[in-house]
C-alpha cells in the first residue's frame, strides 16, 4: 500500500460551514475523485450539484446520467480509465446499483458510493430520514461478496469517512459504502478541511512488471492482484463471469472454489485493519449500546440519562459497520449484561449482534420505521429493561 | 510497379486450421473460383473441414479468410520465385 | 520452405484476437465470427494503435466479442456497455471505445443508455449485431423481432412493433448511422473502418444470422441460408431517410450508410462550454 500526498487542487482548505452532503463531495475531491457519474435522488442530491460545480475548477469530469444503472457502470468504465471516482444515491438508486456493484466486487474495483439512506420500502419517505439499507450494502447484489461500509455521523465525519472509504477501496479492491442518512446528510455544521499537505491518500496499487506478464488476477503477497488502465498496452481481459488469473471466463466449480473465497478472503481477513469502533465507557459497563449514524447522536442522551439513573452503560459506534466488528461484540457479549441497538429500521444490525452474540448477552432492540430519529426516552426506556 | 503483359496474377496459398473449423460451409459456398470442396473426413471436434481441390485457380482474394467465422482459413501470396518479390532481379 | 513454414503457422488473427481462446463459443454456421473479422480489418486498415482502442460487450451470444479480440476489453453486464464505455471513454480521452454486443443487450434491456449515449455525441462506436432475437438466453422475442417472426417467448408468432435501430440511433443524435448484413463483408469493414475515423457517437447494425436459433425457428434454413436470404433480401439505399427503415418478416432489408454528419461530441462540448462561461478558471480536460 503506497500512500501519496493529494493533489492540492482538490482540497478546499478551511472551516466551512456545510452540509453532510457537500461534505461527501468534498471528501472525494480532497481524496481525489475526478470522475462523478450520478442522478438526482432525494436527501442526496446536493453531493452531486456540489461536485458538478467544484470540477471545473479542479480538472476531471461530472456527468449525470440517465439513471443509476448507467452511473455505477460508467464508474466501473472509469476505473478501467483510470480515475477514481464516486457517486451518491439513496434507497431506490442505491436498489437500482446493486446488479453492476456484484459486477465491481467479481472485477475488484476501487469506488466509493455514498447512500444517503430515506425511508423505504419503495420510495417511502424522498425527504425524511431512516438507516434501512444497512442489510442491503451488505447482502444486495447476488451471489457472495464482501464490501465495507462506513456510517458517519457529522458532517466533519462525513468528509474524514469519504477519504477514508477511497483509502479502503484502492487497498482492497472493493467497492466502499459511505452510509450516511437523510439526518446527517442535512445537517449544516463545522466542517474543518485541513491543508492538502495533511492528507495523504492510499495510490492505486498499479502493475509495473513487463507488459505481456500482466494477470490482472494474479494476487500479489498482501493477497490483492495488481491494476493497469486501459490505453497502456496491456491488452487485458475483465468479465464479470467467473474467471481466472488472466481475466478469462472459466465456468466451473473449481474456478469458483477460488474466486468466491478471495472475493470474501480479503475482506475478511483484513477485518481488524478496516474496522473502526468508537468506545466510550465500556470497561464495566452492564448495558453496551451500540449505534451507529445519526442514532448514535441521539442515543447520548438516552445514555447519559441511564447513567445518571445509575445504570453501568458504554456505547459503542460502529464507524465501519461492514466487515462487521464480530471479534469485539463477541468478547464484549462475555462481560455484559446485554446490548442496546437502536436503529431507523425494524431490526437489520441487530440481529449482526445477536449472531456475534451467540446467547451470551441479549440483544434488545429499540426500532424506528423512520421519518425521524429516536426519542431518547424510547432508547431509555429499552436500556432500562435491558438492566433488569 | 507490375505492367500489363508482364503480369504475372497474384497465387494465393491455402491455409486451413483443421481442427478450428465448424464445416459451415462458408468458405466453400463463396470462394469465387470454386477452389474449396467440403471433405468427408472428421475433425477433432466431429464437423467436416474443407479441403483445397485446386488451388492453382485461387485468385487470392481472401474471401474466404474473411467470411470464415471461426477464423480457420486464411490465404498467403504463393511466391512461385522468390527473387520475384526481392525486385533485384527487375531493373 | 522456411517462409511457408512461418506463414503457416502464422493465422493474420493472431495480432487481434486472443487465439488461446479460440475455438470460440458460438454455433457452427453463427454469422458473429464473421462480423468480428470484418472488425478486425477494418481495425487493420485504420491504422489505429490497438493499444489504444478498447472493447466494451454486454452480455450475449455477441456480449462474448470482449473475450475474444486481443485489445483492452471489457465483458460488463446485461445491458450496460453503453453507460461503461462512456465512463470509460470520458476517463481516458486517448481511449477509441467501441461497444460490441447484440440487439437485445444495446436496444432492449439496454436501450436508455443507447438514447442518452447518442443524444450526448458520446465519442463511442457501436458495433450491433442483430440476429432478431434474444439467442444466449434461448431464441425468446426481442425488441427487434420482426412482426410474425416466431421466437421461443412468441411461439404464435410476435405481434408486437419493432424497433428500427437506424431511425433510433439517427433521432436519438447519431453521427454515424449504416446497416448492413454479415454476408456485406468489406462495406461492413468500410463503415467500421470510416466510423472509427469520426468522432462521434456511431451506430453499425449488422443483420447476421443466427442459425441455431433464429433460423430454425422460422424454418429458414442453416446458416449459410440464412446468411444468403439476408444478402439477397438486402437493397442498398444509401443516404435513405431512416423513418423508412422498418424490417418486415419477409420484407426486403434496405442496407447502406444513412447518416453521416459532423457535430462536436460530449467532451468537445464540455471544453467548449465551460471555457466560455468559466473563462481561465475552467481547468480544461483530457487536452
Ligand atoms: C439482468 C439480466 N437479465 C437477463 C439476463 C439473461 N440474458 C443473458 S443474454 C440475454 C439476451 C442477449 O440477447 P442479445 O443481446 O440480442 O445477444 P445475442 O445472444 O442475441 O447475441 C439475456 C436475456 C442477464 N444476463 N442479465
Ligand atoms: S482466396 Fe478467394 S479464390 Fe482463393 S480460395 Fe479463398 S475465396 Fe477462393
Ligand atoms: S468457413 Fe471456416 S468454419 Fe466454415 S467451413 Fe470454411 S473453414 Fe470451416
Ligand atoms: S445461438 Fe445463435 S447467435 Fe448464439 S452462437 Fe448460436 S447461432 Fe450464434
Ligand atoms: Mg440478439
Amino acid at each position: 500500500m503506497k500512500k501519496v500526498k493529494v493533489d492540492p487542487k482538490g482540497v478546499l482548505t478551511g472551516s466551512h460551514y456545510i452540509d453532510g452532503d457537500y461534505a461527501i463531495a468534498e471528501g472525494g475531491l480532497a481524496a481525489g475523485c475526478r470522475f462523478f457519474a450520478g442522478y438526482p435522488i432525494t436527501p442526496s442530491t446536493e453531493t452531486a450539484e456540489r461536485f458538478s460545480e467544484r470540477i471545473p475548477h479542479v480538472g476531471g469530469v461530472f456527468i449525470q446520467m440517465e439513471d443509476e444503472l448507467g452511473s455505477i457502470a460508467a464508474m466501473i468504465g472509469a476505473v478501467w480509465g483510470g480515475k477514481k471516482t464516486m457517486t451518491v444515491t439513496s434507497g431506490p438508486g442505491f436498489s437500482l446499483m446493486m446488479e453492476n456493484i456484484g459486477l465491481a466486487c467479481m472485477m475488484e474495483i476501487p469506488l466509493v458510493i455514498a447512500n444517503v439512506q430515506r425511508g423505504g420500502p419503495s420510495t417511502g419517505l424522498p425527504t425524511l430520514t431512516g438507516q434501512q439499507d444497512m442489510m442491503q450494502a451488505k447482502w444486495g447484489s447476488h451471489g457472495d461478496y464482501e464490501i465495507i461500509a462506513l456510517s458517519p455521523d457529522s458532517p466533519q465525519e462525513c468528509f474524514d469517512l469519504t477519504i477514508e472509504a477511497f483509502n479502503l477501496s484502492e487497498t482492497y479492491r472493493v467497492p466502499v459504502f459511505v452510509m450516511t442518512d437523510e439526518c446527517v446528510g442535512h445537517m449544516h455544521e463545522k466542517v474543518v478541511i485541513p491543508p492538502a499537505e495533511e492528507i495523504e491518500v492510499v495510490e492505486r496499487k498499479w502493475y509495473e512488471g513487463p507488459k505481456d506478464k500482466y494477470l490482472p488476477y494474479k494476487l500479489d503477497k498482501d493477497g490483492i492482484p495488481f491494476m493497469v488502465k486501459a490505453g497502456d498496452g496491456y491488452r487485458f481481459h475483465t468479465t464479470g463471469l467467473t474467471r481466472d488469473e488472466r481475466g478469462y471466463p472459466v465456468i466451473n466449480a473449481e474456478c469458483q472454489s477460488v474466486v468466491v473465497p478471495h472475493l470474501v478472503d480479503k475482506i475478511i481477513n483484513n477485518a481488524d485493519k478496516i474496522i473502526m469502533l468508537e468506545e466510550d465507557e465500556i470497561d464495566g459497563a452492564e448495558i453496551v449500546v451500540i449505534s451507529y449514524g445519526i442514532t448514535s447522536r441521539v442515543a447520548i442522551r438516552a445514555v447519559q440519562q441511564a447513567r445518571k439513573a445509575g445504570i453501568k452503560v458504554g456505547t459503542l459506534r460502529l464507524k465501519t459497520v461492514w466487515p462487521f466488528p464480530e471479534k469485539r461484540i463477541k468478547q464484549l457479549a462475555r462481560k455484559i449484561k446485554a446490548f442496546v441497538v437502536p436503529e431507523i429500521n425494524y431490526g437489520q444490525i441487530v440481529l449482526e449482534v445477536e449472531r456475534c452474540a451467540a446467547g451470551k448477552a441479549p440483544a434488545f432492540h429499540v426500532p424506528h420505521c423512520g421519518g425521524w430519529v429516536h426519542d431518547p426516552n424510547d432508547i431509555l426506556k429499552v436500556i432500562k429493561e435491558a438492566a433488569k | 510497379m507490375v505492367y500489363f503483359g508482364d503480369v504475372k496474377p497474384i497465387k494465393g496459398k491455402i491455409h486451413i486450421k483443421k481442427d478450428q473449423c465448424k464445416g459451415c460451409a462458408f468458405c466453400v459456398e463463396y470462394c469465387p473460383k470454386d477452389v474449396l470442396e467440403m471433405s468427408e473426413e472428421f475433425n477433432v471436434k466431429g464437423y467436416h473441414p474443407p479441403f483445397v481441390k485446386d488451388e492453382d485457380a485461387c485468385l487470392y482474394c481472401q474471401l474466404c479468410e474473411t467470411i470464415c467465422p471461426e477464423f480457420a482459413i486464411f490465404v498467403t501470396i504463393k511466391e512461385e520465385e522468390e527473387e520475384g518479390e526481392k525486385g533485384e532481379s527487375r531493373p | 520452405m522456411k517462409k511457408e513454414d512461418r506463414l503457416e503457422s502464422k493465422n493474420p488473427m493472431e495480432g487481434f484476437l486472443r487465439m488461446d481462446r479460440i475455438p470460440h463459443i458460438w454455433c457452427p454456421g453463427c454469422g458473429i465470427g464473421t462480423v468480428v473479422t470484418s472488425f478486425t480489418e477494418a481495425l487493420k486498415k485504420s491504422k489505429l494503435d490497438l493499444d489504444k482502442v478498447a472493447v466494451v460487450s454486454g452480455i450475449g451470444c455477441t456480449g462474448r466479442v470482449a473475450g475474444y479480440v486481443k485489445l483492452d476489453s471489457f465483458h460488463t453486464t446485461h445491458g450496460r456497455a453503453v453507460p461503461f464505455a462512456t465512463g470509460l471513454k470520458l476517463a481516458n480521452p486517448d481511449l477509441k471505445v467501441v461497444v460490441f454486443s447484440g440487439d437485445g443487450d444495446i436496444f432492449g434491456i439496454g436501450g436508455n443508455h443507447f438514447i442518452h449515449a447518442a443524444r450526448r455525441n458520446m465519442d463511442i462506436l457501436i458495433i450491433c449485431v442483430n440476429n432478431f432475437n434474444y439467442a444466449m438466453t434461448g431464441g425468446q422475442v426481442a425488441a427487434t423481432t420482426p412482426m410474425e417472426a416466431n421466437a421461443s417467448t412468441a411461439p404464435y408468432g410476435n405481434f408486437e412493433f419493432a424497433f428500427s435501430l437506424p431511425y433510433l440511433a439517427e433521432a436519438a443524435g447519431a453521427t454515424y448511422v449504416a446497416r448492413w448484413t454479415s454476408l456485406h463483408l468489406r462495406r461492413v469493414t468500410k463503415s467500421i473502418q470510416e466510423a472509427l475515423a469520426k468522432p462521434g457517437f456511431s451506430l453499425i447494425e449488422v443483420i447476421t444470422p443466427c442459425v441455431t436459433l433464429y433460423a430454425r425457428r422460422n424454418r429458414l434454413g442453416d446458416g449459410l441460408n440464412l446468411l444468403k436470404y439476408y444478402y439477397d433480401k438486402s437493397v442498398i439505399e444509401h443516404g435513405a431517410d431512416t423513418r423508412t427503415l422498418d424490417i418486415s418478416y419477409q420484407g426486403k432489408l434496405v442496407v447502406g450508410k444513412f447518416v453521416d454528419k459532423e457535430k462536436p461530441t460530449f467532451l468537445d462540448r464540455m471544453n467548449e462550454h465551460m471555457t466560455k462561461i468559466l473563462g481561465d478558471k475552467y481547468v480544461k480536460y483530457g487536452e
